[in-house]
């Protein structure tokens, strides 16, 4: 479009041309530090990318029954074959990482949407709600491996070791649940996860219109049914972002894991076919422990960074495939609840 | 006969032939908020039953406060104290006795903007009797059917009732949450300036229903448009300041007012 010779142009021309030299320096700094962020990005999902995924595709020799084999070392890697044979694979890992962050996220999540509820539909808005939101948006702020001490400290001392002692009795002194497992690691990773959820979920329900609520409550409705049937439906969307950002940094945790569950190396996974399908007490493998403790201990040599880089790679691989997941769903809800004409 | 075949008749009867819609009898009606000492002083009104009555006034005159006196939203702002009474048939509204959720099911409210529950065109209309307890999908059917067709938004949305309600334009959400409104069968419908946020066809079609729904039920609305007050309401009460400076036929409010106050609004000389 041609720049009519109106009244508005020279104005328009102020402020696209003569914005001064300190825009310019502006406008270069942050397309520089943008450019940075986007390299070290690359740099290093290249640096995975390279060195994990080569590894990956070498082969190399292998032991077995029937005798000597050339193998690619994914195969290895996966079947638990050659040094990593005392680890029973990759695949254990996995399977344990999936396992706690799904339990993790179905804790957090209508914990999280209990207070979040509670701290914007109902809590009057004075100096102890404000204390309480404070406290819970600097919880985010500990460090993890705190919330891993405090697991162990109460949900594996103080609750297993009363669980155990009501309902597991004829096991003693050998400890049930008053040992570190899946249900206080997925528990442990759920309060760490709780503030990430609970901030997503009150932005999500502050940012809904009053005219909804009182649409709802002059037909009738009472606080809960309105709460309930219009208000968490409607921040559906808000919620899910909560979950995932809390999949996404609770799947990477690892400090906290290891004093509640996470162990090197677990005879069984703690899912199978059979009920009770899921065992809550038992140890488990996951694959940032994986990471850490090959980087501690694999066999010094070529292998070692590559096979670092590889099991990373895959813990990189399984948080982005969770994300996708839930991405989806949250595209698929979006679509059901979009805002209607309320801006 | 249980509370659900009451509103299934209900919808079926009223709406064909009329149904009782009984007056709203205000005395002596004061309110306050704590920023706000007069908000309505000693208002006394007789609203007359099955007509529309317009509430006019300058804004922050309290106009929409009263509207939400008769239904009690008011009660969800802190701090704010009433005194007075306001008696719909023979109960009284303000009585802090008062079900407000069964009140709330009498006396229903339009907004100023369109407000529609982010779901579908139908579980819009049907949320009403769901939490009222109809569970049938026959008697839901049939209550979405009425409801819709009484708020002109039938033949335009028949076929798609799966749809969302975001999808409707602003006027025809606007027609959706009247729907919603009316299919608790309420006697009473409060309307908050309920075009203001419309273009003008769409204006005209929400006069035109205000208009049909005149014959089942008591509208009191809220407008801030003279032209509409004048075309669409029986009676009008001009507020200023939180008092019913003139409450009287619209014709002769807006023709021959007794107080100079009300024709210098009216005439546009302030407000």
């Amino acid at each position: 479009m041609s720049i009519k010779p109106t009244l508005e142009t020279p104005g328009l021309m102020a402020n696209t041309v003569n914005e001064g030299p300190v825009s310019g320096v502006m406008t270069a700094l942050t397309a520089a530090a943008t450019f940075l962020a986007i390299f070290s990005v690359i740099l290093f999902l290249g640096f995975l990318l390279f060195i994990g995924g080569s590894w990956l595709l070498e082969a190399q020799t292998v032991i077995t029954a029937g005798g000597v084999e050339e193998r690619y070392n994914w195969q290895v890697l996966f079947s638990g074959e050659s040094e990593l044979s005392v680890t029973g694979g990759i695949f254990p890992a996995i399977v344990g990482t999936v396992v706690v962050t799904l339990l993790m996220a179905v804790i957090v999540a209508p914990l999280g949407i209990v207070v979040a509820v509670y701290l914007t539909e109902y809590a009057s808005d004075g100096w102890s709600t404000q204390l309480l939101r404070i406290g819970v948006q600097n919880l985010a702020a500990i460090p993890s491996i705190i919330y891993g001490v405090f697991g162990l400290a109460f949900f594996v001392y103080v609750i297993g070791g009363r669980v155990d002692a009501l309902f597991f009795e004829s096991n003693l002194p050998d400890p049930t649940f008053g040992a570190p497992g899946l249900l206080w690691a997925s528990l442990t990773l759920a309060i760490l996860t709780l503030p990430t959820v609970i901030v997503a979920t009150e932005e999500g329900l502050s940012r809904l219109p009053a005219t909804l609520r009182e649409g709802s409550r002059a037909l009738g409705a009472t606080r809960v049914e309105t709460v309930l049937y219009v208000v968490i439906p409607a921040a559906t969307p808000s919620i899910l972002t909560g979950v995932i950002l809390a999949v996404a940094r609770a799947a990477g945790e690892v400090a906290p894991l290891m004093l509640v569950g996470v162990v090197k190396y677990a005879p069984s996974l703690p899912i199978g076919l059979e009920a009770p399908f899921i065992h809550l007490e038992q140890k488990f493998m996951h694959l940032g422990f994986f990471v850490y403790d090959l980087t501690m201990h694999a066999p010094a040599g070529d292998g070692r960074l590559g096979i670092v880089a590889a099991a990373g790679l895959l813990l990189v691989a399984v948080i982005v495939t969770l994300n996708i997941v839930a991405l989806l769903l949250r595209m698929s809800l979006r679509r059901r609840y979009v805002q209607t004409g309320l801006d | 006969m249980d509370h659900r075949e009451a509103l299934i008749a209900a919808s079926s009867h009223r709406v064909r032939q009329g149904g009782y819609a009984p007056g709203i009898e205000v005395n002596g009606l004061s309110l306050t908020y704590p920023d706000e000492p007069n908000a309505l002083v000693d208002i006394n009104l007789s609203i007359p039953g099955g007509e529309v009555t317009a509430v006019i006034g300058p804004s922050g005159c309290g106009k929409s406060t009263l509207l939400r006196c008769f239904n009690r939203m008011n009660d969800m702002l802190e701090g704010c104290r009433y005194s007075g009474s306001i008696m719909l048939h023979d109960l009284n509204i303000l009585d802090p006795a008062t079900d407000v959720t069964a009140l709330r099911r009498r006396v229903g409210m339009v907004f100023q903007r369109p407000n529609p529950f982010p779901m579908s065109i139908y579980d819009n209309v049907a949320y009403g009797p769901r939490i009222g307890g109809v569970r049938r999908r026959r008697d839901l059917d049939e209550i979405v059917e009425n409801s819709l067709r009484l708020a002109a938004l039938w033949d335009e949305v028949k076929d798609g009732l799966g749809r969302n309600a975001a999808i409707l334009s602003l006027g025809q959400q606007q027609r959706l949450v009247i729907a919603r409104a009316i299919a608790v069968r309420p006697e009473v419908l409060l309307m908050d300036e309920p075009a203001s946020s419309l273009d003008p066809i769409s204006t005209l079609r929400i006069e035109e229903l205000i208009y049909e729904l005149k014959q089942s039920y008591t509208i009191v609305i809220v407008t801030h448009n003279m032209q509409q007050a004048a075309r669409v309401s029986d009676r009008t009460a001009f507020l200023n300041q939180g008092q019913v400076i003139e409450y009287d036929v619209t014709d002769k409010i807006f023709t021959n007012p007794s107080e100079p106050a009300t024709e210098d609004y009216i005439t546009g000389r302030y407000g």
